[in-house]
């Protein structure tokens, strides 16, 4: 199992040539609707980033540890969302309990991430391309990461264009919609610069 | 068929493992302890349970913070200063709390929970606030939408209350609410009576307390509820008296006039009591009777929709309209304003006042929102 594939080119193409949200389109709900001042969206891009790093490794055990040997494979959507809203749970009490500050910082987008089709998407991902736990990992840290680049770029833009004359039928998500769109052709000329697939 | 039967019991089996560590950790996680809480820097020192939200700590220990919303965190009353072990401010309060507010050390206490020792101040008044059992003495229906509702004090037997304020009344579990919750409403009785709390409720449609009150309440029920609460009260000056009411909002200020009429106060009042139509008037003969009994009292009742059989030879139109009659005569230097009932009503005679010479230091009100 597992492509020749260094983690660390994984990691770095997550971010750049193969970002989640602007190659894939993956959670793009929570993309469009905190995007409006940099700070949340960096906030909510942490969380992102934390959960998707431990839930990519967590299913990556889960599905090979569990699912294959018992023959369950089809079930692996619903597991895959279970374990992803179970960790979700125990990361808000514990941060609720240990860490008040990063609570405050992440608390209210917590609940959010578990309905983030991002990633759900890395999980099934890294099960698709037959990843490594190593490289699993350095998927899901780097698509946080990408992700967290994508909606901050996005949140700076807006917050530039605030003011911006738009014209009357895109305003609000219409022209949001228009910047991601030009956002996700410019990623493309990362493209060329890893391959991975 | 064997290999169903292994995936469901591997699911069942990690599923239920998952819950079961949430569940743990739910109880070691969630597990404060006992933390103090300081009021008034060592005036009253409560141990308690951690881990829950300071209003809710606070009134299990019989401590009552005002709160209209019951703690929902959408009212903004329950505000209150917190010296040390409030943790940083949260998302949800800072809509209601300004850069002054968060400067004093002002938190909402339905927002914060107690996780460690926690130093707040109270202020003296609310300390003395208690809670009341009392039994249901009387139902009635004032107009098709606003029942009198009429309790006997048993545990305390009285309460102290300045006429105008209000008391946060209980709606304990019923089928249309699995929780608790609790209403303000405002006083509608006299003071010199302190073992009888008369309450006028009007129904919300689909509300928890008042459905509970409307439909389930029987004569002869155990309520509970806390109090008294409230900065709407008659100050004391000798400036005449310009009342203004929409529906229930009338409760205050009858018990406002009740206590006039008691102690033989010596002002000039005029109440104006808007309504839609002639059913939705209450309390109308005692009103004509304290135009007798009290010392210079006018009552106007206004219409704003009067029904096609009404028969109405008063006023009609918005509230506001004979208000503004009567303030063009006078001296509005030497006048307060005492109102109460619909916000937007409230809004725009606060206006009216204003720019009619009326400042908002002589302006009262308790918007029912």
């Amino acid at each position: 199992m597992g492509t020749p594939v260094s983690p660390g080119v994984i990691f770095f193409a997550a971010i750049f040539t193969n970002n989640i949200l602007l190659s894939n389109f993956l959670g793009t709900c929570s993309f469009l609707a905190i995007s409006r001042e940099i700070r949340s969206s960096l906030g909510l891009g942490a969380a992102v980033t934390f959960v998707m790093a431990a839930t990519a490794g967590l299913n990556h055990l889960v599905y090979y540890k569990l699912l294959v040997p018992f023959d369950l494979v089809h079930l692996r959507y619903i597991v895959i969302i279970v374990v992803i809203a179970a960790f979700v749970q125990l990361v808000e009490m514990l941060i609720e309990r240990y860490s008040p500050a990063l609570h405050v910082v992440l608390g209210v987008f917590l609940p959010l991430i578990t309905v983030n089709c991002a990633i759900f998407g890395v999980a099934l991902f890294l099960i698709i391309r037959e990843y490594s736990f190593l490289q699993a990992v350095a998927y899901g840290f780097g698509g946080g990461l990408g992700w967290t680049l994508a909606i901050a770029a996005l949140a700076g833009i807006r917050q530039k264009t605030k003011n911006a004359p738009v014209p009357k039928g895109l305003v609000g998500p219409g022209i949001t919609l228009v910047t991601a769109g030009l956002m996700a052709l410019s990623f493309m000329a990362f493209s060329g610069m890893v391959q991975m697939q | 068929m064997g290999s169903m039967l292994t995936g469901l019991i591997v699911m069942s089996g990690f599923s239920a493992g998952l819950a079961a560590l949430l569940v743990i950790a739910d109880r070691f996680l969630a597990d404060y302890g006992e933390v103090q809480v300081d009021i008034n820097k060592g005036e009253k020192n409560l141990t308690v349970q951690g881990g829950g939200k300071l209003l809710g700590t606070l009134m299990e220990q019989g401590v009552f913070i005002p709160s209209a919303c019951g703690g929902r965190g959408s009212c903004g009353l329950c505000k209150i200063k917190i010296l040390e072990g409030a943790g940083p401010v949260l998302p949800t309060e800072t809509p209601y709390l300004g850069p002054k507010e968060l400067g004093d050390g002002l938190r909402m206490a339905c927002q914060v929970r107690v996780r460690q020792n926690i130093r707040v101040e109270i202020p003296a008044a609310l300390l003395s606030i208690r809670e009341f059992r009392a039994r249901l003495a009387g139902l009635k229906d004032l107009t098709p939408t606003i029942k009198e509702v009429d309790l006997a004090l048993e545990e305390p037997r009285e309460i102290r209350f300045k006429p105008g304020q209000f008391v946060q009344f209980q709606a304990p579990e019923y089928p249309g609410s699995p929780e608790p919750v609790y209403r303000a409403y405002s006083i509608a009785s006299a003071a010199s009576e302190p073992g009888r709390l008369t309450l006028t409720i009007t129904r919300v449609p689909g509300g928890i307390c008042t459905t509970y009150v409307h439909d389930h309440l029987k004569p002869g029920d155990t309520v509970r509820f806390n109090g008294p609460y409230g900065d709407f009260f008659l100050r004391d000056s000798d400036a005449e008296i310009l009342m203004m009411a929409t529906g229930s909002g009338l409760a205050p200020l009858i018990s406002i006039l009740r206590q006039m009429r008691d102690e033989k106060v010596r002002r000039k009042a005029v109440l104006f009591f808007g309504t839609r139509n002639r059913e939705d008037l209450f309390y109308v003969e005692e009103l004509r009777a304290l135009e007798k009994e009290l010392f210079d009292f006018t009552f106007v009742p206004v219409l704003s929709r009067p029904a096609e059989g009404d028969a109405w030879e008063g006023r009609t139109g918005l509230v506001t309209a004979p208000l503004i009659g009567h303030l063009s005569q006078g001296d509005n230097s030497k006048r307060e304003a005492y109102l109460c009932g619909n916000p937007l009503m409230i809004n725009s005679a606060v206006e009216i006042f204003r720019a009619r010479g009326i400042t908002d230091d002589r302006i009262f009100h308790d918007k029912f929102a």
